[in-house]
């Protein structure tokens, strides 16, 4: 992050030669005052990020034992190495989990990001009617949350409620959306829903910053529309088309209300088919809090891992 | 991909003044809008759906034809039993959410608003430190912290209370990067050494000066916030297990999880729904002329 290198520059000197008791004073208040500034916010992080995560950390190379046949005579923790990591990436069933959320991701993020790049330009093509409605009518998914976005698509997923499983059927095709091996790929369709609309408004908003010369500029030369988008409007909107993958990659290993939600309707989705879903299964179901907490450290260690990979690869691309 | 220019070089452009900065012929306006219709067709369909299947009856909504009214209109009777149902809870869920969302965004706003300016205006010991830490922040997954969370919350005895929702909420790591690369770029050195030399205090110099300029940023930040806490679904599943204190997310889930053994479920479920996404896709068409700037003036170079 260029920045950084700022903050430098912004330094308030704010001594004034008249008055030296006064400026003494205020010498000190411009000490204090960027703490008293930060106090609540850095409480706050420090109570709901830093501590959780030295905590799941702790208490992912920690091991409970109980004594007694219930536990009743004392519960011993001592250190376990890295054993529950070990158990997190024996169980068969976690690995699937992240093979199935990485498979996931490598064709849903770049679907999702053509899909709400090309809205986006064609909205911005001035060729586009009423973009207005358009860009409101894309948009508003993203305000239905996940839950709610997943139990209305779960209804026209489910046969006898869908209209669309109807018709298929009326036609003679036999559509499952609730099956082992598409049910994946309905839970994409509704990650798709919910934020393509978000990432095209972040990819608008970079369009907008496109100064209006450089589109004259290559009226002038005689490009086409298609031109235009491919040699000027995505190299410059290269920064949007980053962030917006970098969060989807972080959301593709989050996954969770979406599967957790379907599991009503589709039995296909277990109480592991994503890695949240297993920690929160391990946690809850099997009240073993430390292997949830290495698989929780497991999911941010491979969110850091994908995004910085990501991150990686498109500077070396660029320079 | 090769472009073809000769395919859609304007070709009525010689008599019009060159006032828009292109203009095309009819033909080209009518495909790709043709394509922006198929596409609002996907976005609004399941909306459409929920909006005709929570005017039928248990009956007809297994009966007929999902994408079109039965005979039989309810609406109003399914609305009314949404609201009804267990003494008014989907009302409570609602009030939650708003109570969860409205606090936890304003107040996460004006923390973030309070760090990042002086982030971005003092240089101090430690400055970089904690801006390195808050970007970690917003990378590491807000699942990952949800758990450990609840086990200390538990030793404190909030587990399960509002504040457990409503503390984490306060946060907002985003936030504060935004609130300073913002304040950076927008909030004027000499102003703040004219409120000195005024004998302004530092805080006071904050409220007056930096707020007003960072407003535009606190917007935006606000917004992100109040909609990542309504569509919040794992720390309030997570952390709540009376159901009184839900927020809607969590609530509505609770009752289409009963819909496979009590088919009235379904009936309760899309009301809900429906009542739940009406007043958000209206938020959505309204507040997102707000949304146009800020979310990348953090990613613009």
């Amino acid at each position: 992050m260029s920045a950084t290198a700022d903050t430098a520059q912004a330094h308030p000197s704010a001594v004034q030669r008249e008055g030296r008791g006064r400026a003494r004073q205020q010498r000190s208040a411009v000490t204090r005052a960027p703490w008293i500034l930060l106090a609540p916010f850095l409480a706050l992080f420090a109570l709901t990020f830093i501590f959780p995560i030295i905590a799941a950390v702790g208490s992912s190379f920690t091991k409970v034992t109980r004594s007694g046949l219930f536990g009743e005579t004392g519960v011993h923790s001592g250190f376990a190495g890295f054993e529950n990591y070990a158990r997190a990436l024996g169980d068969g069933s976690f690995l699937a989990s992240i093979g199935r959320v990485l498979l996931f991701g490598v064709v849903q993020v770049p679907v999702m990001i053509a899909l709400c790049t090309v809205l986006a330009l064609l909205l911005e093509s001035a060729s586009a009617k009423w973009p207005g409605f358009f860009r409101a009518a894309y948009f508003m998914p993203y305000g239905v949350p996940g839950v709610i976005a997943t139990i209305l698509w779960s209804f026209l997923y489910v046969p006898g409620l869908s209209p669309i499983v109807d018709a298929a059927t009326s036609v003679g095709l036999n559509v499952n959306f609730l099956g082992p091996d598409t049910v994946l790929w309905s839970i994409a369709n509704i990650v798709t829903w919910s934020y393509t609309g978000y990432n095209m408004l972040i990819v608008i908003a970079q369009l907008k910053s496109i100064p209006g010369e450089i589109y004259e500029a290559a009226r002038v030369d005689g490009a086409g529309p298609f031109r235009v988008a491919w040699t000027i409007q995505l190299p410059l909107i290269r920064p949007a088309l980053v962030l917006t993958t970098v969060f989807s990659i972080i959301g593709t290993l989050q996954l969770f209300a979406e599967a957790q939600v379907l599991q009503t309707v589709a039995p296909a989705v277990d109480s592991q088919y994503t890695p949240n879903l297993s920690a929160y299964t391990t946690a809850f179901a099997y009240n073993d809090y430390n292997v949830a907490a290495a698989q929780a450290v497991l999911i941010a260690l491979a969110a850091f891992i994908l995004s910085f990979t990501f991150l990686r690869f498109t500077n070396r691309k660029s320079s | 991909m090769t472009a073809t220019p000769t395919l859609s070089r304007p070709q009525s452009v010689a008599g019009e003044p060159p006032v828009t900065r292109r203009r095309r012929p009819g033909s080209t306006t009518i495909l790709v809008t043709g394509l922006l219709v198929v596409a609002a067709l996907y976005f609004l369909v399941p909306v459409y759906w929920v909006v005709v299947a929570a005017t039928k009856t248990s009956g007809d909504l297994f009966a007929t034809n999902g994408f079109l009214f039965a005979p039989n209109f309810v609406l109003w009777d399914n609305l009314a039993n949404v609201l009804s149902y267990g003494d008014g809870v989907f009302v409570r869920w609602f009030l939650n959410s708003i109570l969860y969302a409205g606090v936890g965004a304003l107040a996460a706003t004006y923390f973030a608003a309070a760090g990042g300016y002086a982030l971005a205006k003092y240089n101090f010991r430690g400055n970089s430190l904690i801006f390195g830490l808050v970007l970690g922040g917003v990378l590491v997954p807000g699942t990952a912290t949800a758990l450990p969370l609840f086990l200390f919350f538990s030793q404190l005895g909030i587990a399960n209370t509002y504040w457990s929702v409503l503390l984490p909420s306060l946060v907002s790591p985003f936030g504060l990067f935004l609130c300073r690369v913002y304040a950076q770029a927008t909030v004027d050195p000499a102003l703040l050494e004219a409120a000195r030399i005024d004998g302004a205090g530092e805080l006071r110099i904050f409220h007056s000066v930096g707020l007003r300029v960072l407003t535009p940023a606190l917007v935006t930040v606000f917004l992100f916030q109040l909609v990542g806490i309504w569509n919040n679904y794992f720390l309030p599943l997570v952390m709540l297990s009376d159901s009184k204190l839900f927020p809607i997310t969590v609530g509505l889930n609770n009752w289409l999880s009963q819909a496979d053994r009590l088919p009235e479920f379904y009936q309760l479920t899309t009301g809900g729904v429906l009542l739940s996404v009406i007043p958000l896709a209206i938020a959505m068409i309204v507040l997102q002329r707000f949304w146009r700037g800020g979310l990348t003036e953090g990613a613009v170079k």
